[in-house]
């Protein structure tokens, strides 16, 4: 294999799991052990910087980081970083002060379309920059489907405000309840750019018979969530089926129960294991007494005179063809009805873009989604750009952040005469956290404990109220026991090969075993001959070369426990511990100044 | 060293051996050692080569004298017994433990200083009476403990770290194993596990006294240039003759090398050895030659390591003395007091 190049930044960035899955790239390690060192407001900068929304995501993450997290694979779960960065939110006091003050202002206008997190995470970030940003808003309300569709019981609307308040506070001009029904005329406001971060603010329909006469009782489910978020519904039928598995229809039926929905059931098409929804959802929803019935196809509306009474679906069972692919097949039992007295439908969301003049040169594929450079965000209007579920398809919070970061620096370069396909690098510091023979800056036992969960309150109480917060969240002893379980994978094992005299201490000291000197080989070659089983191909080994025997060191990155024990046990300080900081490039936001070494508080 | 106890969590896809245990349960404690310490590795090496045979780590007793080395045993198979003697006296007690009880696996973990200076004595006489053991001696060539004199294996003209020759004559260990009857000997080097476990795997399934000389450089003291014991020194001088794999009886005996450049060894117990020969015709069954090629090699210069010799067929001290074959705290009360009628007939014996 050719030698590993650490020298570029995505090495040890890919090393560090989960922050190389947040779309954001949020420097998780980081602010974990500034968590655990009690910094709770530095902890929420560094968040603050990187996802714009740390209160929020703290509650309602997608959290692809968990699934990535390296613990998941030495041990049972992940670290429950998501919770534990609400624990930054929920303690952090007043930052008020450490917030970046409105720029002077430098002439541009922007225009952003919706206010949902992507046009807010875009128009903090030119704001600062100095960039006048106006944000354009259909309904009454900042924050988009954070506000209208997430329910209360699982995001408190006090911390929406507050989040979106450090936005406004930039200087950031907002036009709620008025609705851009043209991008022609926008662009002929003479904006020096337009970012388009409207959403997918269609629910799809499912129209099978009886849809249309017992309408009155069968509902959209992000219609329906958005009514009852602005108190517009009060109350449903004692029986609801929601049809759908996604998160949203984990919120339909969770509300639903808060509602007067005794008797609520989700039914799926397809298998439990297959729904779209987050593990932790389903769980919650079952928690809640809701039964999820699956592989059943609805069929049709019961309905008596157009008052819905039931709905029929058929019992299928999942085949696989020749070639692979699933297919739904009816097993030949018997229909299965129903009885219900509203209905929710959450089969998914479409994008729709009917203020988008189709002959302005703004070029839609055959989906109807916007032809965009994924990267830069930029559509074929030089200076449109799209952001959030309006660029790429539903997905959620976090991406709309990183979108809105791209569109930021994407215009910011625009209008400063730039390239767009100039991308900055990102920042990237690497320093050693040696402070003497066996001293670490950073907290390297390795905690055995297993995931702490988060504490709920009593079932009676949270269903009894629709805003009534069901999660507690993590009190400070015990994030601080859940943040010792993070094994600091921002800590970096950097090996040089001049110092080292081949002695074998780490090999034999890596409680993992996923250091091996040995003959280099192609990759194949190399991962059969390392001192443990080396299955997990989608991490990478670093292989350095230049040792007295003419060997190379392998180190399998898929395990590491980053615990430091190779570079105590090595006798010429050939391997050391250092911090891999990497925060991405964006526009107008410093990252915030965390003193170096402060976070280790010796005893 | 270091302060931390290392980590429980292991890889997830660790395997494990015929008793259902992984390599980390044949581990110790955290060594106290110096970090590089060659003793750290061929307490590793023990480790594997314990693991590889699916050795119960209750049926193993480990016992050493004094020194760094002597220290190495809390460091590897915390569930076997162990006993830390009086300086050089290792042999005595291994000795003694073995004539109690012959069932245990019997590793004896000493260093030149404990073995070549204040035990040569109880190092010859437990070779001389053929104890069934593993003696393995961690030579490093210097007193680490007490700040890196030269030990009695250190070579002339051998440079300290302070840069003053050695007068002395070395002791040969080898050879003096080769000549006091030995029926496995081995030199090996703790840079080099892929030579090392695999003689250890050996040494301990070899039913008699089995030596290996291990050399092993202190980091702190003597892994400078000028010394002969560093990690590049023994790299440069490194010639082995032979590189071994050990098959147990059951298993299929494949020749993958050409004809003659292997050599099967089978052991009383139906273990065979494999012995993979590197570019000499290396006979390791006969003494004579093997004592007559050593002391030729070293004139040269060089370091020999490998199988040096092994008696496929060992005798051992409970052979000589004709001792009962069961361990005596298996002996009931009826057996241990005969009573007057058995002490009579002794006696009318001796009359």
């Amino acid at each position: 294999m050719q030698p590993t190049d650490v020298s570029n930044p995505a090495f040890f960035h890919k090393v560090v799991d989960c922050q190389w899955a947040c779309p954001a790239h949020t420097p998780v390690p980081h602010y974990i052990r500034l968590i655990a060192s009690g910094r709770n407001a530095d902890a929420y900068m560094v968040n603050w910087h990187s996802n714009v929304f740390p209160g929020i995501l703290g509650r309602t993450c997608d959290r692809p980081c968990e699934p990535a997290c390296r613990r998941g694979r030495v041990e049972e779960e992940p670290v429950a970083i998501c919770r534990l960065k609400r624990v930054a939110a929920d303690n952090k006091g007043d930052v008020a002060h450490l917030m970046p003050k409105p720029a002077p202002r430098n002439g541009r206008r922007v225009a952003c379309v919706g206010a949902g997190p992507a046009s807010l995470a875009c128009a903090r970030d030119l704001a600062a920059a100095g960039y006048g940003v106006t944000i354009f808003e259909g309904g009454q309300h900042l924050g988009g489907f954070i506000r209208s569709q997430i329910p209360r019981f699982r995001l408190p609307e006090s911390v929406i405000d507050e989040e979106v308040g450090y936005i406004t506070a930039l200087g950031v001009e907002t036009r709620t309840g008025h609705y851009v029904s043209s991008l022609k005329s926008l662009l002929a406001e003479g904006y020096d750019a337009i970012f388009v971060g409207t959403g997918a603010p269609r629910g799809r329909d499912l129209d099978i018979p009886g849809r249309a006469q017992a309408a009155a009782n069968i509902h959209l489910g992000i219609d329906w969530l958005a009514s009852v978020s602005f108190g517009h519904v009060k109350a449903i039928g004692r029986r609801v089926i929601v049809l759908g598995g996604g998160n949203t229809a984990m919120d339909c039926c969770r509300s639903a129960r808060r509602l007067g929905g005794e008797n609520v059931t989700v039914v799926v098409r397809s298998g439990f294991e297959e729904m779209k929804a987050s593990p932790w959802e389903k769980e919650d929803a079952m928690g809640e007494d809701i039964p999820i019935l699956n592989y059943l196809v609805p069929l049709a509306f019961l309905h008596d005179g157009g008052h819905l009474t039931g709905m029929r679906f058929q019992k299928v069972r999942a085949e696989h063809d020749a070639k692979g692919r699933r297919q739904l097949v009816p097993t030949g039992e018997p229909e299965v009805e129903i009885p219900c007295d509203d209905v929710l439908v959450a089969v998914g969301q479409e994008n729709a873009f009917p203020w988008i003049e189709r002959d302005i040169g703004l070029a839609f594929d055959r989906w109807g989604m916007p032809v965009l450079d994924p990267a830069t965000m930029q559509s074929t209007i030089a200076n449109v750009f799209f952001g959030g579920d309006a660029a790429l398809g539903p997905k959620n919070i976090i991406w709309a952040v990183a979108h809105g970061h791209q569109a930021a620096i994407s215009i910011d370069l625009l209008l400063s005469g730039g390239d767009v396909n100039d991308r900055p690098p990102p920042h990237v510091t690497l320093v050693s956290q040696k402070m003497g023979i066996h001293e670490w800056s950073y907290d390297n036992a390795v905690a055995i404990d297993l995931r702490y969960k988060v504490p709920q309150r009593e079932k009676s109480l949270a269903l009894a109220d629709l805003g009534t917060e069901v999660e507690l969240g993590f009190d400070l002893d015990l994030a601080l026991k859940e943040a010792q379980r993070c094994l600091n994978c921002d800590i970096q094992t950097v090996f040089a090969p001049k110092l080292c005299i081949e002695c074998d201490a780490c090999v034999d000291i890596c409680p993992v075993d996923c250091i091996t000197f040995t003959a280099n080989a192609d990759e194949p070659v190399l991962r059969e001959s390392l001192n443990a089983p080396s299955f997990n191909m989608a991490q990478d080994l670093q292989v350095l070369d230049g040792l007295k025997t003419g060997r190379v060191m392998v180190k399998d990155e898929d395990v590491c426990l980053h615990c430091g024990m190779c570079a105590e046990r090595c006798p010429t300080g050939a391997w050391d511990m250092q911090r891999f900081l990497l925060d991405m490039a964006q526009v107008g936001t410093m990252p915030p100044r965390i003193k170096p070494h402060a976070e280790h508080v010796p005893a | 060293m270091t302060y931390l106890p290392k980590p429980k969590l292991h890889h997830p896809d660790l395997p494990k051996n015929e008793l259902g245990l992984t390599r980390r349960d044949y581990e110790g404690t955290i060594s106290t050692l110096c970090a590089g310490c060659g003793h750290d590795s061929i307490s590793a090496a023990i480790i594997h080569a314990c693991y590889n045979l699916s050795l119960p780590p209750h049926r193993i007793a480990k016992l050493s004298g004094i020194g760094c080395s002597s220290k190495t045993p809390t460091y590897f198979l915390g569930a076997a017994h162990g006993f830390n003697s009086v300086h050089g006296r290792m042999p005595s007690v291994l000795t003694g433990a073995h004539l109690a009880n012959r069932d245990l696996i019997y590793l004896g973990v000493s260093g030149d200083g404990d073995s070549a200076s204040i035990g040569l004595g109880q190092f010859a006489h437990a070779l001389r009476r053929g104890v069934n053991m593993t003696y393995i001696v961690e030579n490093n060539g210097v007193y680490g403990l007490t700040k890196g004199q030269f030990s009695a294996t250190a070579d002339r003209g051998a440079l300290n770290k302070r840069g003053t020759a050695n007068g002395d004559n070395a002791i040969d260990m080898v050879g003096l194993a080769l000549q006091l009857g030995a029926t496995f000997v081995a030199r090996s080097f703790s840079g080099d596990k892929v030579q090392l476990v695999p003689l250890i795997e050996a040494a301990l399934t070899h039913q008699g006294p089995a030596f290996i000389d291990c050399l092993s450089p202190c980091v702190t003291f003597n892994n400078h240039a000028g010394s002969t014991k560093s990690f590049d020194y023994v790299r440069a001088h490194n010639e082995a003759v032979n590189f071994l794999d050990i098959i147990t009886g059951r298993e299929p005996i494949t020749h993958e090398q050409e004809p003659g450049t292997v050599k099967l060894v089978e052991q009383h117990d139906g273990t065979v050895l494999r012995l993979r020969k590197l570019d000499t015709d290396y006979d390791p069954t006969d003494r004579a030659a093997a004592i007559d090629y050593l002391a030729h090699r070293q004139q040269a210069g060089e370091i020999v390591t490998g199988l040096l010799y092994v008696d496929s067929d060992p005798t051992d001290l409970h052979g000589h003395l004709g001792t009962a074959r069961a361990p005596l705290n298996r002996f009931d009360d009826a057996a241990l007091i005969p009573g007057a009628a058995a002490l009579s007939r002794i006696n009318a014996s001796l009359r």
